[in-house]
């Protein structure tokens, strides 16, 4: 049982990115313009803390490393019964997110956890 | 009514250039690596123009421009500087149709907001920090008899600003006139979203910018922005954003120690006390126009009032006749000047509202009015439509606590004033918030109270220059649209200097 899921374009565009950047990592943005969108970086280039919570890591067939998730902790208390599935679509996301220049974004889908699956999840 | 034709058909008061490249050291430069990429418009989703990718050879070059202008611009009187402000807003005003359609059709925003609010507001503002420069002051303390300390202001030099796609003149002019007033040459990063705009306004003013004094580099965050943010000389970072772009620029702007203003957006409460309700007449009916400011350039506003808050006491009445007045937004051509609500910015920005419309009503949300797409037909088909949208809910549900950046207001109840505020304060953020009430007592603790930098009060959505503009908690760090804004680009140098002919005695 995982907090974090990706769809299979998701996983196809990781692979990519992959293949130019090395090993990834995303951290679950809040706020404005391109906020509440999942940011996808080079591995280690946004330095997670104390602050930070880490929702799991993303297995990607074909991808030697996984790609783990991050959220600050502060927006993990408002996010933490939800099921979050990384999705992409068409469009031209902003932030530092290394997939905007290839005209996609990374999204989140969400659904709300069962009461199993949080009292699994502890 | 009157529908401006589309930028470039005829009739239209303005065309975009089929191509822009960067604006580097007073000239157009083509992008080191010659790649370009589409630029659509959000109000029938095709490409209208194309703008060069910039990559850190060509942030590199611009530093470079602007670092070559700083010392001689840095020692120009603030007369000069004011000249030049007030001369930049005289063009604007001169061309204010012109921009204001290029802006709407760049961003999907109605032509009746960039005619009465966007691009007014940014003439303002340049004339604003024209007038502010030449009344600032530096002091003097006496420190003894014989010896005083002057504080003269200095520019820092070269700074780096990244500007949003939501207000893309607007958030730009924010920026550039303190920056410019405070004698600072600035490299610029238009939204990737929004980059051609911007350009129609520098094709009317660039003859009047020294050459160097501004320049812009377009491309996306991960190629242009972050070498912009990392450069080693720029010497202040200015972001409107996001919370982990925000974080990630202050991780850069600390391996060259250097400051940073951040504006990051929020979750702003709107708060209904029941006096609200106590007679049907002029105040009620600003006071729901102050519910329906949510849909106020599609949502897509930092401080969208997202999370209406009404006393419980009133709130079948309240919420009865605001959805009534949403009802009445009428949607359409951004280019109609009839039109009260357009296209949103982008395609992504567009599923994501829908995302979290979904997600709202997984977690038990109702919908009071909207909460699906819209389709306009016709050529507006293709553009990103969603339909203004009240949600009734609880505090706690992700609808309440995130920035949509759309059309979505989600409203709740509250019992009493501590309530009120409790519920008002339950969010990471503290951009901006509103308080209505007919009584001046409720009202004035209410805005004391509320954790926010910004508390309009019986009002919503007005950003006069000369009020201060910026977030508590995670909404950021810095004060725009004042002149405290000039002391964000500026470095105090004390001279401490002794009128005394005598040895101090120590050696």
């Amino acid at each position: 049982m995982s907090r974090v899921d990706l769809t299979d374009a998701a996983a196809d565009l990781l692979r990519r990115l992959a293949a130019e950047h090395g090993p990834l990592m995303f951290h679950q943005s809040g706020g404005c313009c391109d906020g509440s969108a999942p940011m996808c970086y080079p591995a280690g280039e946004f330095r997670t803390g104390a602050a930070d919570v880490h929702l799991g890591d993303l297995d990607v067939a074909g991808m030697h490393d996984p790609v783990p998730v991050w959220m600050s902790r502060a927006q993990f208390e408002y996010w933490q019964h939800t099921h979050l599935t990384i999705d992409v679509v068409e469009g031209r996301g902003s932030g530092f997110s290394l997939e905007a220049p290839d005209g996609v974004r990374f999204l989140i889908r969400s659904r709300l956890l069962t009461d199993e699956e949080l009292a699994e999840l502890g | 009514m009157t529908t401006y034709a589309a930028p470039g058909q005829p009739g239209s008061v303005v065309a975009f250039e089929p191509r822009y490249d960067h604006f580097i050291g007073g000239e157009y430069v083509p992008p080191a690596k010659g790649q370009y990429f589409e630029n659509p418009t959000p109000v029938t989703g095709k490409v209208f123009t194309e703008i060069a990718r910039g990559t850190s050879e060509d942030i590199d070059r611009a530093v470079a421009a602007a670092t070559g202008a700083a010392d001689a611009w840095g020692r120009t009187s603030p007369a000069e500087r004011a000249v030049l402000l007030n001369r930049i807003a005289d063009r604007m005003e001169a061309n204010l149709e012109a921009i204001a359609v290029a802006e709407s059709w760049e961003n999907g925003k109605p032509v009746r907001e960039t005619l009465g609010a966007d691009i007014p507001l940014a003439i303002d503002h340049f004339r604003y920090f024209a007038g502010s420069i030449r009344a600032q002051e530096g002091s003097i303390s006496q420190i003894d008899a014989d010896t005083v300390a002057y504080h003269f202001h200095e520019p820092l030099g070269v700074v780096g600003q990244i500007i949003p796609w939501n207000f893309p003149i607007l958030m730009a002019t924010w920026k550039v006139a303190p920056a410019l007033a405070a004698g600072n040459c600035v490299v610029l990063k238009p939204a990737e979203q929004t980059p051609a705009s911007i350009h129609v306004l520098l094709s009317l003013i660039a003859d009047l910018l020294p050459a160097g004094v501004l320049n812009i580099v377009n491309g996306f965050g991960a190629e242009a922005g972050k070498p912009l943010a990392q450069h080693p000389g720029i010497r202040k970072v200015a972001f409107t954003g996001e919370t982990t772009t925000g974080r990630l620029i202050m991780q850069y702007a600390s391996e060259n120690i250097i400051p940073v203003t951040l504006e990051l957006g929020g979750k702003s409460p709107n708060i209904f006390f029941s006096d609200v309700a106590a007679a049907d007449d002029a105040f009620y009916n600003k006071a729901q126009e102050g519910f329906a400011m949510f849909a106020l350039n599609q949502g897509e506003v930092c401080t969208c009032p997202s999370r209406a808050l009404v006393q419980a006491s009133i709130y079948d009445r309240f919420i009865s006749d605001g959805v009534a007045r949403v009802e009445k937004i009428q949607q359409g051509n951004p280019l109609d000047t009839d039109t009260m609500i357009g296209a949103q910015a982008s395609n992504d920005q567009f599923e994501k509202i829908l995302s979290y419309i979904d997600i709202g009503k997984q977690e038990g949300a109702k919908v009071l009015t909207g909460g699906e797409k819209a389709d306009l037909g016709g050529e507006l088909s293709g553009g990103y439509y969603v339909k203004p949208t009240v949600f009734a809910g609880d505090n706690k549900m992700r609808v309440f606590q995130e920035e949509i950046f759309g059309p979505v207001v989600s409203v709740a109840t509250f019992d009493d004033y501590d309530d009120a505020i409790k519920t008002a304060n339950d969010t990471l953020y503290g951009l901006g918030a509103g308080v209505w009430s007919r009584d001046g007592n409720t009202a004035f603790r209410a805005g004391r109270d509320i954790e926010a930098g910004r508390v309009w009060t019986n009002c919503y959505h007005a950003y006069p220059a000369h009020a201060a503009f910026g977030g508590y908690k995670q909404s950021g760090i810095g004060r725009e649209n004042h002149r405290m804004m000039l002391d964000h680009y500026q470095q105090t140098k004390n001279l401490l200097v002794s009128y005394s002919p005598d040895a101090q005695g120590f050696f």
